[in-house]
């Protein structure tokens, strides 16, 4: 069985992804134990949470700065464009293909190339969690960071608890995400393929 | 000596020379509301003619005058007494009528003076107060030593029982810690009753993240007193080393908050969904209000996401080994 490989995943992209990773995983544990601080969901210590919290909250904004400004300068900025077109049908094509084609081996209704690196659930989900989620995350998390910044009502209602509530619903969301995406980066050839390419740069597939 | 009047204007005359120089009569000063909450208004101003003042004038015999400046502990603020809980007194409800003498004789100013448990201990009419609790707390607390009293943290020539009916939190809370910065932020006061060295509380309270915030929203014996769900007020002072320093107290389900700042304040208004949504109306508590309907809506989100994960790695997993 042929073996193709595809550069897919320059280093900036594997760097900038990894701390992403790291960086949202710590976000996540620290932030559920702020959320439930005094139960049994309090896997770090508050005080130690907080100072992880916004350390971790702070490279993450960084790295998010790189990301966007990477794919502004950078060709990988392409895969995220055009995602609108056509997408019900596509959607609808690929959601079919996880539901039901996958267990009847047939192929990928979108097979990754060097011109489309996503299939058409993979960009809506990246375009909406990275230019949609991750600043509605960061904007909500800078202002309970340092709330004199915030105004003293938002809809009517105190901002520190609009902004808590927006960054709890965005953040679980993007948990959410975080979950799916784990999983579906297990549906390459072997369940470690995808994981790899992340690692090496190459997208492998067997044909 | 026998005071007579007699002896009274002899030291007025000639012992001391001075005579007190009757402010101008100022009128304006005295605002129609303070005669609608106090009948003794114009017998008050005996007093504070020259108490009521920051700088009063002295002149004797010979019409030699001098300009004094009022210690601010023996500062009287009109505005202030006559909207404090003591509006209605007259000065000589708790002061001696021999401080009417000027100079003051030296055994009106040596008289042990007045505590609130002389007036309110022990009384049926303010039992709800729990005065006697109070006591007890005061002697127990850091407080409680030599030169301090009541007085020193409670003015009775202005204090409002500002938290019992705080409509304002934010108001109450700076109220309240204005009366411990009055000392622990201020050294030449703070030194009148300790040998201990300047405290910056900045310093000391670094750990405290958004420590602006923090000092805003929530009073210092927040966490540097013992709770006490009989008073509304604790006021057993602990000493530094056992203040509340572990975060969780105050934000968590079961919040320190809600047994002190917001004690009286927890049958009130709530808002739907919110866990001890009173401090909602002022602030807001990371951890101590989760709202309950997102708590449950995330775990059903994420469950099921995770079932039709398993389902799907299962069905996987058997396809696998049909093949």
């Amino acid at each position: 069985m042929a073996t193709s490989k595809i550069y897919l995943y320059p280093v900036w992209i594997r760097i900038w992804h990894v701390i992403n990773a790291l960086m949202f995983i710590l976000l996540l544990l620290t932030g559920i134990s702020l959320h439930y601080s005094g139960s049994g969901f309090n896997l770090i210590g508050f005080e130690a949470s907080v100072g992880i919290h916004n350390v971790c909250a702070l490279i993450l904004t960084f790295n998010y700065g790189v990301y966007v400004i990477g794919n502004m300068v950078t060709k990988n900025g392409k895969y995220y464009r055009k995602w609108r077109k056509n997408l019900v049908p596509k959607l609808w094509k690929q959601f079919v293909f996880y539901a039901v084609g996958i267990f009847r081996n047939e192929p990928h209704p979108f097979p990754i190339t060097k011109k489309q690196k996503f299939n058409p659930l993979q960009k809506v989900a990246y375009v909406f969690a990275m230019y949609f989620g991750m600043p509605l995350l960061i904007i909500s998390g800078i202002a309970l960071m340092v709330p004199d910044l915030i105004g003293y009502k938002v809809f009517n209602v105190s901002g520190l608890i609009f902004y808590d509530v927006l960054h709890i619903i965005v953040g679980f969301v993007l948990s959410v995400f975080l979950l799916i995406h784990l999983y579906t980066c297990t549906l390459g050839d072997k369940p470690g393929t995808l994981f790899k390419s992340m690692v090496n740069g190459y997208h492998e597939e067997h044909k | 000596m026998k005071k007579t009047p007699t002896t009274i204007l002899i030291a007025l005359l000639l012992t001391f020379s001075f005579i007190l120089n009757a402010q101008q009569e100022d009128t304006a000063k005295l605002k129609s509301v303070y005669f609608e909450v106090n009948d003794y208004v114009e017998d008050n101003e005996g007093c504070l003619k020259c108490h009521g003042e920051q700088k009063f004038k002295l002149e004797d015999a010979f019409g030699r005058t001098v300009t004094e400046h009022m210690c601010p502990d023996r500062f009287v603020d009109r505005d202030k007494y006559y909207s404090s809980v003591h509006k209605s007194f007259s000065c000589t409800d708790c002061h001696s009528y021999d401080l009417f003498e000027f100079p003051h004789p030296l055994e009106a100013r040596i008289e042990e003076k007045m505590i609130c448990m002389d007036c309110h201990g022990y009384d049926e009419s303010y039992a709800q107060y729990h005065f006697e609790t109070i006591e007890v707390e005061f002697q127990e607390s850091i407080h409680n030593i030599d030169e301090f009293s009541c007085w020193k943290c409670h003015d009775p020539h202005s204090y409002k029982a500002f938290m019992r009916n705080a409509d304002d939190i934010e108001a109450a809370v700076l109220y309240d810690n204005e009366m411990c910065l009055s000392c622990h932020a201020n050294f030449s006061q703070f030194m009148v009753l300790t040998d201990r060295g300047e405290i910056n509380l900045v310093e000391s309270h670094d750990w405290l993240p958004n420590q602006v915030a923090h000092f805003r929203s929530v009073r210092c014996i927040e966490c540097h007193t013992e709770i006490n769900d009989s008073i509304l007020i604790a006021h057993k002072i602990m000493p530094k080393t056992e203040a509340v320093k572990n975060c969780t107290e105050c934000h968590s389900r079961d919040s320190h908050l809600m047994h002190t700042l917001y004690k009286f304040q927890v049958k009130e208004d709530r808002k739907a969904g919110f866990a001890n949504a009173i401090i909602l109306n002022n602030s807001y508590v990371i951890g101590a209000n989760q709202n309950i309907v997102l708590n449950w809506l995330s775990l059903l989100v994420f469950g099921l996401t995770f079932l039709v994960i398993l389902f799907h790695t299962v069905m996987r997993i058997i396809k696998l080994k049909d093949k």
